[in-house]
């Protein structure tokens, strides 16, 4: 097709000349997901709507899953141990280089253990209060 | 032993404390300014302090005696204390930071909106804390004993002096710095002997502890806790006593509110349990040691004492006993810091829940807030310290594992329920409170006053948390689900400012 302009006899024709038809140019509605941003999610929680209670609650068993998992894995592992003891008598004399096993989990072993498992929650628990902040604070 | 170098050490460690607290009176007057001084505390220094006050005489001294008197089942102690600090961090540290209450009364005050609630924890707190510092008492006694053969009375009553006098000069006042310095102090003066003992343990080329020990027991787990019966029953009673109660002692969580907030409040407490870990690793040594140099002890003398006795027998002369001495300060040095802290704690309670209003309507309100804070110290140690001359004592193991059932069995369904639990009423948190504090309670009376008791009743009564944990729980539970109109009007807005991050923008009253 070619372009049409001043000298085109469709153009020249008066008959043809009627303007072309008006377009309702709208704007790309860019406003509309900013009226949503006027109410953070922070506000939902302050005023404890469901959203806001979906946020919280998300939140909170995140943590307490956490938390059970932790003391889950001491229950077993330090709790196990009399259990062991009971039901295995041979672990109770078994020495790992002239010091009996129970002695060696019991005096040394148990603190860097703990402080590994607990170094662990530390850093999970501040993961989920950072994906937290940013899913509320983001929107 | 040589008293004179035990002597100057213990009188150096109590001056040195004194010298402190009206160093302290001076450094800050008001309660605003250790608040102020509290918010720019790392979580390093932080630590430290609650592990100068969290390790008492009867971690340097008991550990060890009981080591060496029961075997290896002892080692559960450390363990668990250092375990109680695992569980705090992951079930309540942050949110109680986060609370902003500073004694477990303001806790329950806080997430329950209950004066009733509130008093009920006052009276626990205080109760716990006078079971708690009563061994304290009597272990200072022995230690003083030991040193000097003074009679047993004498330690007590001078570290009860001390004491009062120190928190009654600097009041509220706390530096977190002293505190700090303490854990070191204890560390350093356990640690060092124990290298020379080791040394000195290698010199004589490794020899285990006799036959006759390892026949009956000792060196096998299982074989008996404090000579009750039902082993297992017990070991794991004791483990959860120790797990569960450490975030109920009255003393712990006032050192929380020194946090600036609850992500340092959980990075302070995984530095605790590295202090402690490290600081636990040397008590047992002198058990085992013990077992190896001085198979018998002399009749009459306490298995406490022998931490202090130790150094003098496997290196006899001047190094054995600056050794002693150093042992000697270090045991002294824990003791008052516990023992202060503990009575900071009850004392600040009895002075605000108890004795200020009575106070007021006897004389008038003619008194000022401080003459009633040092009456409320002076009643916080003056009736453990008359019950230490009365009561017969049971044994270190029973009584400290007894002042951690009953902090398990209260304030740990409180605090872990009121953390998490939305459904949590005013009427299940008070029932639960007083039921496990009933079950407790009623345990610790017959174990102290009847002294041992055969058989499942024995055991049950000796170590009564496996029971009054659950049932506490369980109470509390059940209690709110029938009384949901009794829940906190503002248990949801509560929740946020528990658990919600500080640096989200949010309404937290």
């Amino acid at each position: 097709m070619t372009p049409r302009g001043p000298g085109d006899p469709l153009v020249d024709d008066p008959a043809a000349a009627t303007p072309p038809t008006r377009v309702r140019v709208t704007s790309t509605r860019r406003d509309a997901p900013l009226r949503r941003d006027v109410r953070p999610l922070t506000r939902e929680i302050d005023e404890q709507s469901n959203l806001g209670e979906v946020y919280m609650s998300g939140l909170m068993s995140a943590q307490l899953r956490l938390a059970g998992l932790v003391l889950a894995f001491g229950a077993v592992g330090l709790g196990g141990l009399p259990l062991l003891f009971l039901l295995v008598p041979a672990t109770r004399t078994l020495e790992i280089g002239r010091v009996p096993l129970p002695w060696l989990v019991l005096g040394v072993i148990v603190y860097p253990v703990a402080l590994v498992v607990a170094r662990y929650y530390v850093r999970q628990s501040e993961r989920i209060e950072a994906e937290f902040s940013a899913a509320v604070g983001r929107r | 032993m040589n008293t004179a170098y035990g002597l100057v050490a213990i009188a150096l460690v109590c001056t040195v404390t004194l010298a402190i607290g009206a160093f302290g009176l001076r450094l800050s007057r008001t309660t605003s300014d250790f608040y102020v001084a509290g918010r720019t505390v790392t979580p390093y220094r932080n630590a430290s302090a609650i592990g100068g006050e969290y390790l008492s005489a009867a971690s340097f001294l008991g550990i060890a005696g009981l080591v060496y008197t029961n075997g290896l089942d002892m080692l559960w102690f450390p363990v668990g204390y250092t375990v109680g600090y695992v569980v705090l961090l992951v079930l309540v540290a942050a949110p109680l930071r986060r609370s902003g209450a500073y004694t477990l009364p303001d806790f329950a005050e806080a997430r329950l909106e209950s004066t009733v609630v509130r008093r009920l924890c006052s009276v626990l707190v205080v109760a716990i804390g006078w079971l708690y510092l009563l061994p304290q008492l009597q272990g200072a006694g022995l230690a003083l004993g030991a040193v000097t053969g003074a009679p047993s009375w004498l330690g007590g009553l001078v570290v009860a002096l001390v004491v009062v006098a120190n928190v009654a000069a600097g009041g509220m006042r706390s530096i977190t710095l002293v505190q700090a310095v303490q854990y070191w102090v204890k560390l350093t003066a356990i640690a060092v002997p124990a290298f020379v003992l080791l040394a000195l343990w290698l010199r004589d080329g490794l020899p285990a502890p006799p036959v006759a020990a390892q026949g009956t027991g000792w060196a096998e787990p299982l074989g008996g806790l404090a000579g009750q019966g039902h082993p297992v029953y017990a070991t794991y009673s004791l483990l959860l006593a120790l797990a569960l109660g450490t975030m109920g002692l009255p003393h712990v969580l006032v050192r929380f509110y020194t946090n600036p907030d609850g992500r340092a409040a959980r990075r302070t407490t995984l530095t605790v349990v590295a202090l402690l870990g490290a600081f636990y690793l040397f008590p047992p040594l002198y058990g085992v040691l013990g077992r190896v140099y001085l198979p018998l002890l002399p009749a009459g003398v306490a298995p406490d004492t022998l931490v202090l006795r130790l150094p003098g027998v496997m290196t006899p002369g001047t190094g054995g006993e600056l050794l002693s001495a150093v042992l000697a300060g270090g045991a002294f040095a824990a003791f008052l810091s516990t023992a202060s802290g503990l009575t900071m704690s009850v004392a600040g309670v009895l002075d605000q829940d108890l004795l200020r209003r009575r106070l007021g309507r006897v004389t008038g309100d003619d008194f000022t807030v401080v003459q009633g804070f040092r009456l409320a110290t002076g009643l916080a140690v003056l009736v453990p310290f008359v019950a230490s001359l009365v009561v017969e004592p049971v044994g270190l193991a029973t009584m400290v594992s007894l002042a951690f059932a009953v902090a398990a069995s209260t304030f740990c369904p409180l605090l872990v329920l009121g953390s998490w639990w939305r459904g949590l009423s005013t009427v299940g948190a008070a029932a639960g409170l007083v039921v496990g504090g009933a079950c407790a309670a009623t345990a610790v009376a017959a174990t102290v006053l009847a002294g041992p008791i055969p058989g499942w009743s024995g055991a049950l009564l000796g170590q009564p948390a496996a029971w009054c944990i659950p049932l506490a729980f369980a109470t509390a539970v059940v209690v709110s689900l029938a009384t949901p109109g009794r829940v906190p009007r503002h248990t949801a807005r509560t929740m946020v400012r528990l658990h919600t991050p500080e640096d989200l923008v949010l309404d937290r009253d």
